[in-house]
């Protein structure tokens, strides 16, 4: 009987991909672009201010409210505070990447890789939690700031308006600070195996040919890590524009897109408008890979 | 007369240290090497894999740097210049051309570092392009040619910039026969035409001497002899190029003695020797020996025989197959007959 199956199955090829593939279908379409519909449709809708009920009838005039000063400056910040991130994360993650890819012996990249996805393992709340220690006022920066006698640069620091506060765990500073820690990993990972695909070959035909390392990094190296770059700065990018845990952490009382989604679904129960913010990120992803394919950065692939 | 050496190896070794077995000791990948090659030379670096033929040529293009001994290049001492302060180019075994390139970026790369303007380098890759015959192919990306026609845009790449010396490293490796041997004719075209120092690093002792002005035969990170090709083949001087470079036999100790009178190892091409029935007396210009056919191969262009000598040894035998047929030749096997090759023919080792 058994065998019998066996021989449908393998004479149907088709059959078994359908099958095969009937899971991840249904799941995906479900639940991926099913919650997006939903979530799309949903902003097309509005919460009637005085019975604080969702109207189901399509209207503009939840996105019209996006457009408040209010809300496009929270945009504005997102988006400022997302690129910002990206790019540290680039600057930091990129040396590392590099030397576990070209100079690390196999032992010592092994032990490299497990040190940038350890933090990983452990839960993300307890790890902001801990910069809350390192960033607080009487936290571990301060009191080092006082031991080497630089508390009054800290102090400087902090009365600076816009990235300042009252102390760096209530500051855009920490905000920034804590992100380009979470995220980290997901840049490394990205750039360390698009610059381990490169073959050493093809540096030293660069400088075979009169290119200087740094010509060669900006000809052939950077050129061919950039897909890399791209697919490690959509984590960034996006994960920033989402999370609402680290600016209710760190922040003062300005708004980020995800702390302004949590507001009005949970908080004042609009879930139009909490829908209609959401789809923002996803418009700023979509112009992003519009501008990251225009500079090139599918094309090596 | 120093303008007539491209290159100069005087005493070069370079190591390197190796961990095994929590032991940590070195392993000397070209030890204690002089060399010259002459202005304009087809120069071939030949030997089998960890030979020290590639770390050699890394040193001259500047990837590797001697741990002992000066390169120098048209008399000038470059050990110790980047790569990209020599005026050498490489055609990479890989080819290494950069996939994010067109071919004509490929091909410009040299002249765009030297800030060359936009127009005179368009001419010059088309200039290269034709030399190489890909003209038209400037818009293209390498993954959209065939290996054959990305070894001549590696090819063209590294003329661009009219270098000293040209280093291939096995650049027909990787290409199929028919393609290598095509290559083979055309890139020595080239070398002709350009006029430029072509050192060439191959495995294929065939491809060697096909090509070469002259060989460096390599061997265990020392050279074991540098000459013209058919000094090589015709007179090795040791039983590693004698075994390397085409096929020999090598006839030492008793064997060698009942031959020759004298019991210093030789060696003898199998092509060299004479094959004949048993009868009349040997040419007192000849050595001879006396065997029984153990095996007859017929290969189609010739046949190869394996005679066991009377008291010891064996030799190969090749032979055209200029009036025979398989027929004719496997009637041969068990035979007995009277091998015999012109004295000069045999070449007597020192190693």
């Amino acid at each position: 009987m058994l065998n019998r199956l066996s021989t449908y199955f393998y004479l149907r090829p088709r059959v078994v991909l359908a099958l095969l593939l009937l899971p991840p279908l249904l799941w995906f379409l479900v639940v991926y672009i099913g919650s997006l519909i939903t979530m799309l449709i949903n902003s097309f809708f509005y919460l009637d201010g005085f019975t604080g009920k969702v109207i189901h009838e399509f209207t503009l005039a939840t996105y019209a409210k996006l457009l408040d000063p209010t809300n496009l400056q929270i945009f504005r910040r997102t988006t400022l505070m997302a690129a910002c991130v990206t790019v540290a994360c680039v600057v930091i993650a990129f040396p590392l990447a590099y030397f576990m890819a070209r100079f690390a012996s196999p032992r010592m990249r092994t032990l490299l890789y497990l040190a940038v996805t350890l933090p990983l393992w452990s839960s993300y709340v307890v790890r902001v939690y801990s910069w809350k220690l390192i960033l607080a006022q009487e936290g571990i920066i301060s009191w080092f700031s006082r031991l080497i006698h630089i508390d009054w640069l800290l102090d400087l620091y902090l009365k600076l308006p816009g990235i300042g506060g009252p102390s760096l765990s209530v500051s855009a500073t920490g905000i920034f600070l804590v992100f380009v820690y979470i995220w980290l990993p997901y840049m490394i990972i990205p750039i360390q195996t698009a610059l381990e695909r490169v073959p050493k070959s093809l540096l030293e035909a660069s400088s075979d040919l009169g290119a200087s390392p740094s010509q060669t990094f900006r000809t052939v190296l950077l050129p061919l890590a950039f897909p890399g770059v791209i697919a490690g700065s959509i984590f960034t990018f996006s994960l920033t524009l989402g999370d609402f845990i680290v600016p209710q952490l760190f922040g003062n009382s300005s708004y980020y897109i995800g702390k302004a989604v949590l507001v009005y679904q949970g908080t004042a129960g609009n879930i139009p408008l909490a829908a209609a913010f959401t789809m923002g990120p996803i418009v700023i992803m979509v112009v992003y890979l519009l501008i990251a394919r225009r500079l090139g950065a599918f094309d090596a692939l | 007369m120093s303008d007539d050496k491209a290159i100069e190896f005087r005493n070069v070794s370079r190591t390197f240290p190796v961990k095994q077995d929590n032991l940590i000791g070195e392993v000397k990948a070209v030890d204690n090497v002089s060399l010259e090659i002459h202005n304009g030379e087809f120069f071939s670096l030949l030997g089998p894999s960890g030979s020290g033929k590639t770390t050699s040529l890394r040193m001259i293009a500047g990837f590797d740097r001697p741990t002992s001994g000066q390169i120098l290049l048209y008399g000038q001492d470059v050990s110790n210049l980047p790569p990209y302060e020599r005026d050498v180019n490489t055609v990479f075994q890989d080819y290494a051309l950069f996939p994010h390139m067109t071919v004509g970026e490929n091909v410009g790369y040299g002249l765009m570092i030297k800030k060359i303007a936009r127009s005179e380098r368009e001419k010059r890759v088309d200039e290269m392009l034709d030399l190489v015959q890909l003209l038209g192919f400037s818009g293209r990306k390498p993954a959209q040619l065939s290996g054959g026609q990305r070894q001549r845009v590696a090819l063209a790449r590294a003329l661009i910039n009219h270098p000293k010396v040209l280093l291939l490293d096995e650049p027909l490796g990787a290409l199929d026969l028919k393609l290598r041997q095509q290559m083979q004719i055309e890139l020595k075209a080239i070398q002709k035409r350009v006029g430029i120092t072509f050192i060439f690093v191959t495995h294929d002792q065939e491809e060697a001497l096909t090509m070469s002005d002259r060989i460096a035969v390599f061997n265990q990170g020392r050279i074991e002899q540098i000459g013209s090709p058919a000094e090589i083949y015709e007179h090795p001087l040791t039983q590693f190029v004698a075994g390397f470079v085409g096929v020999s036999n090598l006839i030492s100790g008793d064997t060698a003695r009942r031959i020759t009178g004298s019991d210093v190892q030789f060696s003898i091409r199998p092509e060299k020797i004479h094959l004949d029935a048993m009868d009349g007396r040997p040419d007192p210009e000849t050595f001879s020996a006396e065997g029984k056919v153990r095996d007859v191969i017929y290969l189609g262009l010739y046949t190869r025989y394996l005679v066991d000598l009377n008291g010891g040894g064996d030799l190969v035998v090749v032979e055209q197959n200029l009036k025979t047929t398989s027929m004719d030749v496997m009637k041969a096997k068990g035979q007995n007959v009277r091998l015999s090759w012109k004295k000069e023919h045999a070449s007597y080792l020192g190693g």
